[in-house]
């Protein structure tokens, strides 16, 4: 397991302000695998995942301890700058948040900021909307504004956008929870599609998704991770009754 | 559970009835009042507009003539203030809701920039003649008025900036800097283009005031009469707003030039709505591409 290890939290508190959200994280992210992060709201999941591409630095007053190693180095090293973080660690956020810019340059704004050059864009474009199979609903209409996509096809979109920075991991948080179940059940099979070219990290409120499409589960309450294990184990016999607790709808 | 009074529907309706009526009421007034304004200007200010009038310079102690350099002068300085304010407003605003640390010494430079906004012109006009005419040595000019005109305008701009700013979903900042794109980056290519519309909306009502501000420009940019148009922004200008003020209060004949006064104003008030109209249509092209 050490081997494919891609991410490993060790010891992690973090504080907005003198508020403790996150107690002693320990944690490893596997390499090609689907993590699903569940636990009821106001555990801490979401902080973690915006831990792991410093999207918390955006927030004032907030406090770090410990460390997460990606790559063997500590991303919160003083010496590491965020924006190489997130160029490998790219998020799809929990409601879809396209530009207002054409379905192309949605596409194209991150790559073309990074210095991949015109002549190749074209080729990214498509190919990161056809992993993100969006590509025969839009292909024609590439210079037409995002926003008059569906809101399904808008979170599509967003992971095509990230997917063209060719990120190491893909994070999503609750990426789903403004989606109906068609747009739903679209993402959850993009997901099962992704995981062989990229792990993924996806924090979830909905329970049948963690187990349909994750092959890791970790669940937190009240920022701690009580238990983390193989998904069909969590589901099936978890070792901790809280576990238990909330995956079988006793609170929650 | 009471039961309901069986006048109370009545009764409320009628309390909507007289609300509404107030509310109307004062739309009206407001209408009217600026439309009054306007006829008024238009009826005693029309016999004065030719093209003679908006094309020469003065004539026979300016009770004849055109006023061609006070409007040439007042484009001039409207624009500088513009040019020197809006950058430097829109880069305040852009510190303030973007870089800076939200606290104390921050909530301190709003309620400076606020306190800016009250200051009555003329303090700007004394602080225009002795800082950029004197100290700085422009001389009374182009670039003093519009320095001084610009600082005028800018409480106006940093306020709508910083409204403009705070009005881009926080969703694209934050979709932005997770594809690994700088702040910078984040604030020029997608934060900026979505605030230029608001931003726009202030800076036309800077404008505006720019351009009708009488005092700020007294000491620093106007002449009472020239004939000659600015070859520098070093050379004094003829001003609109100064040339009504001379016009009505220190003329040669005051009450003959009466029209003419009329008639500058009603140049005045074309050339602000002009200005501001060319403002709009920009505004109007950069919004075609929002959607959220």
């Amino acid at each position: 397991m050490e081997s494919n290890t891609i991410i490993s939290i060790r010891g992690v508190n973090f504080y907005y302000g003198t508020v403790r959200a996150l107690t002693d994280i320990s944690m490893k992210f596997r390499k090609n695998k689907v993590t699903a992060l569940i636990g009821p709201s106001g555990c801490g999941k979401s902080t973690l995942l915006r831990l792991l591409n410093r999207m918390n630095d955006l927030i004032d007053g907030t406090k770090v301890e410990g460390e997460i190693l990606f790559e063997d180095k500590n991303i919160y090293a003083p010496d590491v700058d965020p924006v190489e973080i997130r160029r490998k660690i790219g998020m799809v956020f929990q409601k879809p948040n396209p530009f207002p810019k054409t379905i192309y340059n949605n596409i194209s704004y991150g790559p073309n900021l990074n210095g991949v050059s015109s002549r190749d864009m074209d080729a990214l474009v498509e190919q990161s909307l056809k992993q993100a199979v969006l590509w025969d609903e839009v292909k024609d209409i590439l210079n037409k504004s995002a926003m008059n996509l569906s809101g399904g096809q808008q979170q599509r979109l967003c992971i095509a956008r990230a997917l063209a920075m060719k990120p190491d991991i893909l994070l999503m948080d609750e990426p789903t929870s403004a989606l109906d179940p068609i747009s739903t059940a679209k993402i959850e099979e993009l997901i099962e599609e992704l995981k062989d070219n990229y792990t993924i990290i996806i924090v979830t409120h909905n329970m049948q998704q963690a187990a349909r499409v994750s092959d890791e589960t970790a669940f937190f309450y009240l920022g701690n991770l009580i238990e983390y294990n193989k998904t069909e184990k969590i589901f099936t016999k978890p070792e901790v009754k809280q576990t238990e607790d909330y995956i079988t709808g006793r609170f929650g | 559970m009471k039961k309901l009074k069986h006048n109370s529907m009545s009764w409320r309706y009628f309390k909507q009835n007289v609300f509404f009526t107030l509310v109307r009421a004062s739309a009206l007034i407001i209408t009217l009042a600026l439309g009054g304004i306007i006829l008024y200007i238009v009826v005693n200010g029309i016999s004065a507009i030719s093209w003679e009038f908006i094309t020469r310079p003065p004539t026979d102690a300016m009770t004849k003539g055109g006023i061609m350099p006070a409007i040439l002068g007042t484009i001039y300085l409207t624009i500088g203030a513009i040019a020197i304010g809006l950058p430097l407003g829109v880069a305040s605003a852009i510190y303030l809701t973007e870089y800076a640390k939200q606290g104390r010494i921050i909530r301190l430079i709003k309620v400076g920039i606020n306190c800016l906004a009250g200051v009555p012109s003329v303090v700007f006009g004394l602080f225009g003649l002795g800082f950029f005419v004197i100290f700085m040595k422009f001389g009374s000019s182009i670039l003093s008025g519009s320095l001084t005109l610009g600082f005028l305008i800018l409480p106006t701009i940093i306020g709508a900036s910083e409204e403009a700013l705070k009005a881009v979903p926080q969703t694209f900042r934050e979709a932005s800097l997770s594809l690994g794109v700088s702040k910078w980056q984040t604030i020029y290519r997608i934060v900026l283009p979505n605030a230029l519309p608001g931003i726009l909306t202030g800076s036309i009502l800077g404008i505006g005031r720019a351009a009708g501000e009488t005092a700020p420009i007294m000491f620093t940019a106007a002449a009472y009469f020239t004939a000659k148009l600015p070859g520098s922004i070093f050379d004094e200008v003829m001003a609109l707003p100064y040339h009504i003020y001379v016009l009505a209060t220190a003329g040669t004949n005051i009450e003959a030039t009466r029209p003419i006064q009329f008639g500058t104003v009603l140049v005045l008030v074309a050339v602000v709505l002009g200005i501001d109209l060319i403002a709009i249509v920009i505004r109007g092209y950069m919004r075609r591409n929002k959607g959220w």
